[in-house]
């Protein structure tokens, strides 16, 4: 893991993330339902927090950081406030997403994978979001931009500065 | 029942909703208060109507006049010209906006795109509201599942859709009649029929399409296949990436239960069948059966070898069945219509229609359903309406990670299973990629490396290591220090590849390139020999070259270069430090007389 830094998770959040553990008791196959409610609620997935759904979910850790680690949905870093994805699915490359994708890593000054130094902003590369009609596309938190162009970028990410 | 007068479809699929249709629908909803006609239009949010480059769309009944980029203010036109005066806006018909317009062009189906169409599988997208089942019903939805409730025994269900001559629609073709019967064979007391709804193929979204426009008939027709092959319980694994889909299903699902369509029971008949959803978490490879199976129990999505088959042990060891969404799409219609109807479309091998998803450098992107069989340039140039700005057709790739290019010269190849694996491509799940002049082979063939490098699960050296080895080949070709023998090397260590990797996945992995090496041999030479990028896409070897002839010395090029790289005085052209220049091409996007191109 890359940094040592312990992750606090205060009792209210515990509570949280055992009711949500609870829910699927019993269901067969739970891991992977009960990953993404914490991540939803939890915002990442974190040791100290994979540790607690081992605990009450009776799975080994092993077994939860092998599979948190195998999906790229699941993160065990925290994204930014404003969460930047962009689609790199072949309709987007053919259409020249590769050049907004680095456009947006210039204008951050972070590189895809990273998020800024005051957790405003993170860039991810995405495989495909299907909006292949509005090629090429970036999402922020789940507004869909189409039909980019390089000088679109700064004024999208200022949008997002001032607020 | 109210009863409106007419009504109004929204697009809202996944393209159109990224276009504010919903906040068009709002906005109407409001305007049709003001104008005193809430009771007598009516408006329904549909699935997707296919032509997503061409969003928001709004179909209004009974003219079916298809209106097209649909802004708010035309919005306001709309309603005032149209629902409220009933007089069509011409003007802002897709058949107006479009080139090709005739007379009777404002039908829906009579515009260039939707006219050369068959919908089997996208019967319903963009004609009924996914969120309200009793729209599915109206449209026959669940007569099917009743019928082989009431009239049919297992047997003859799995005969019928045998003699349909349906093959899987999700990659690999199998014969979906053959794998009902493997899994009704199979002994067991519990035993799953599955829905593969991770589209992984970036590129394509029919499956998507499905789910949002029509989910019922893909829960309608896993009834059936539990019926025909013994199973009481259904799992839907789904992208979590598609969460308007995963809403709509959870719709459906709930409404069929509400109604006794799924659940205990079902039409009295003693028959109990129930469907869950299953969350994917983005991995490609769990598009493949026994990968996707591993991660429905919850562990991760690696392949593993079969035998045993997932129809002898699958999800949690018991017999198993999985079909792909399009496919499951195509059940009810063949039961409803018999399995000659369907036979009777497409070609002797390759029978009914396929969806195709068309993307990339083309007018019309979007979905379009033609019969199997249809040549490629139909699909390009009549449906698609060609490639933008004059641009030349350079080639399609299909079949997505696993596919391969169809080049210019075969552009009359019939869109068949066996046609297309013929020269070297692939049906896959219906991904269709347009490339013009201006993309070059040998850097497409590294994009889908570097997914599958991406996104091999690991589990075995063939993949894990040979494509990634494959890349770095790759890479030294686009970068510009290309040896003679390097693309003999791609040969031998993409057919080790094939021959001995674990999954379906794997195996293919090498086809995007084994498959531009075979039709574009010139540009990997002339990567290699040359040093030298035809279409000036591999940065290490364009140049970005000002046309002396052409710069007025505007200095606007200057301005925007990131490095400071471009220096020039009045009424003198322009130059590039060379040292300097990291070819990022801001200044090309600038120059307003088009003096700066990039050169190979």
């Amino acid at each position: 893991m890359a940094k040592a830094r312990k992750v606090e998770v205060s009792e209210q959040q515990k509570k949280e993330i055992l009711s949500i553990v609870d829910k699927y008791k019993g269901t067969k196959g739970a891991l992977i339902p009960v990953l993404h409610e914490v991540q939803e609620y939890f915002g990442y997935l974190p040791l100290e927090v994979q540790e607690i759904i081992s605990d009450n979910l009776n799975v080994p850790l092993a077994e939860i950081y092998g599979v948190v680690t195998f999906y790229t949905q699941f993160t065990t870093q925290p994204k930014g406030k404003y969460a930047v994805n962009v689609c790199l699915g072949t309709a987007c490359y053919v259409k020249g997403s590769a050049k907004i994708l680095e456009k947006f890593e210039e204008t951050l000054g972070i590189k895809a994978g990273g998020v800024t130094e005051d957790g405003m902003f993170s860039i991810d590369a995405c495989r495909c979001v299907g909006a292949c009609g509005l090629a090429p596309v970036a999402m922020i938190n789940g507004e869909v931009y189409g039909k980019l162009v390089q000088d679109d970028v700064k004024s999208i990410c200022e949008k997002y500065m001032e607020n | 029942m109210q009863i409106a007068r007419s009504h109004v479809l929204i697009c809202g699929g996944t393209g159109c909703l990224s276009n504010n249709s919903m906040k068009l629908k709002e906005h109407l909803e409001n305007k049709l208060k003001e104008l005193d006609l809430e009771k007598e239009v009516q408006i329904i949010m549909t699935g997707c109507f296919g032509l997503c480059a061409e969003g928001p769309i709004i179909v209004v009944y009974p003219e079916g006049a298809m209106y097209s980029q649909v802004s708010i203010k035309e919005l306001d036109t709309i309603a005032e010209e149209h629902l409220l005066k009933g007089r069509i806006v011409e003007k802002l018909l897709l058949a107006n906006r479009t080139q090709a317009y005739d007379e009777e062009g404002h039908q829906v189906e009579n515009t260039d795109f939707f006219k050369m169409q068959k919908r089997v599988a996208l019967r319903n997208c963009g004609r009924i509201n996914p969120e309200n089942i009793d729209e599915y019903i109206a449209y026959d939805g669940y007569q099917a599942l009743g019928k082989v409730l009431t009239e049919m025994t297992p047997q003859q269900v799995i005969d019928e859709i045998t003699a349909s001559g349906l093959r899987g629609r999700g990659g690999a073709g199998f014969p979906t009649g053959t794998k009902w019967k493997f899994a009704a064979a199979s002994e067991g007391d519990v035993k799953y029929v599955a829905c593969n709804a991770d589209e992984g193929d970036p590129g394509a979204f029919m499956d998507r399409s499905v789910l949002e426009g029509d989910p019922h008939s893909v829960l309608e027709a896993m009834a059936i296949a539990g019926y025909a092959t013994g199973a009481h319980q259904g799992f839907i694994y789904v992208r979590a990436e598609y969460p308007t889909a995963v809403k709509r299903l959870n719709i459906a699902i709930d409404q069929a239960r509400e109604y006794g369509l799924l659940g205990k029971d079902i039409f009295g008949t003693g028959f109990d069948f129930d469907i869950e959803l299953r969350l994917g978490a983005g991995a490609f490879v769990c598009g493949e059966e026994t990968a996707l199976m591993r991660s429905i129990e919850g562990h991760r999505g690696e392949p593993r070898p079969r035998p045993p088959f997932p129809a002898v042990k699958g999800i949690f060891d018991k017999p198993s069945m999985l079909n792909n969404v399009e496919t499951y799409a195509n059940i009810c219609p063949i039961i409803l219509n018999g399995a000659e109807w369907f036979a009777s479309m497409g070609t002797e091998k390759s029978k009914g229609t396929k969806v195709f998803a068309v993307g990339g450098k083309i007018n019309n992107t979007g979905l379009v359903e033609i019969e199997m069989g249809t040549p490629l340039r139909e699909v390009i140039y009549n449906i698609g309406g060609g490639v933008p700005e004059g641009k030349k057709f350079k080639a399609a790739q299909t079949g997505g990670p696993s596919g391969g290019c169809i080049p210019a010269s075969l552009i009359d190849t019939p869109m068949t299973y066996d046609d297309l694996n013929e020269i070297g491509s692939m049906m896959g799940s219906g991904g269709l990629i347009v490339m013009d002049e201006d993309n070059c082979m040998v850097d497409i063939a590294k994009f889908y490396l570097g997914f599958i490098v991406d996104e091999s699960c690991g589990k075995c050296p063939p993949c894990r290591i040979g494509t990634k080895r494959m890349l770095e080949l790759l890479e030294k070709i686009t970068d510009g220090r290309g040896e003679e023998g390097d693309v003999e090397r791609l040969e031998k260590l993409a057919k080790n590849i094939k021959a001995s990797a674990l999954c379906g996945l794997g195996q293919t992995a090498p086809n995007p390139v084994l498959s531009t090496i075979r039709h574009f041999r010139d540009e990997y030479d002339a990567h290699v020999r040359d040093k030298k990028c035809p279409a000036a896409v591999c940065k290490n070897l364009v140049r970005i070259v000002i046309d002396k002839d052409k710069c007025r010395s505007c200095g606007l090029c200057a301005k925007n270069c990131p490095v400071s790289c471009i220096r020039g005085e009045r009424k003198v052209p322009y130059e590039i430090d060379y040292t300097k220049c990291i070819k990022c091409g801001a200044c090309i996007e600038r120059c307003p007389f088009n003096a700066i191109s990039r050169e190979s």
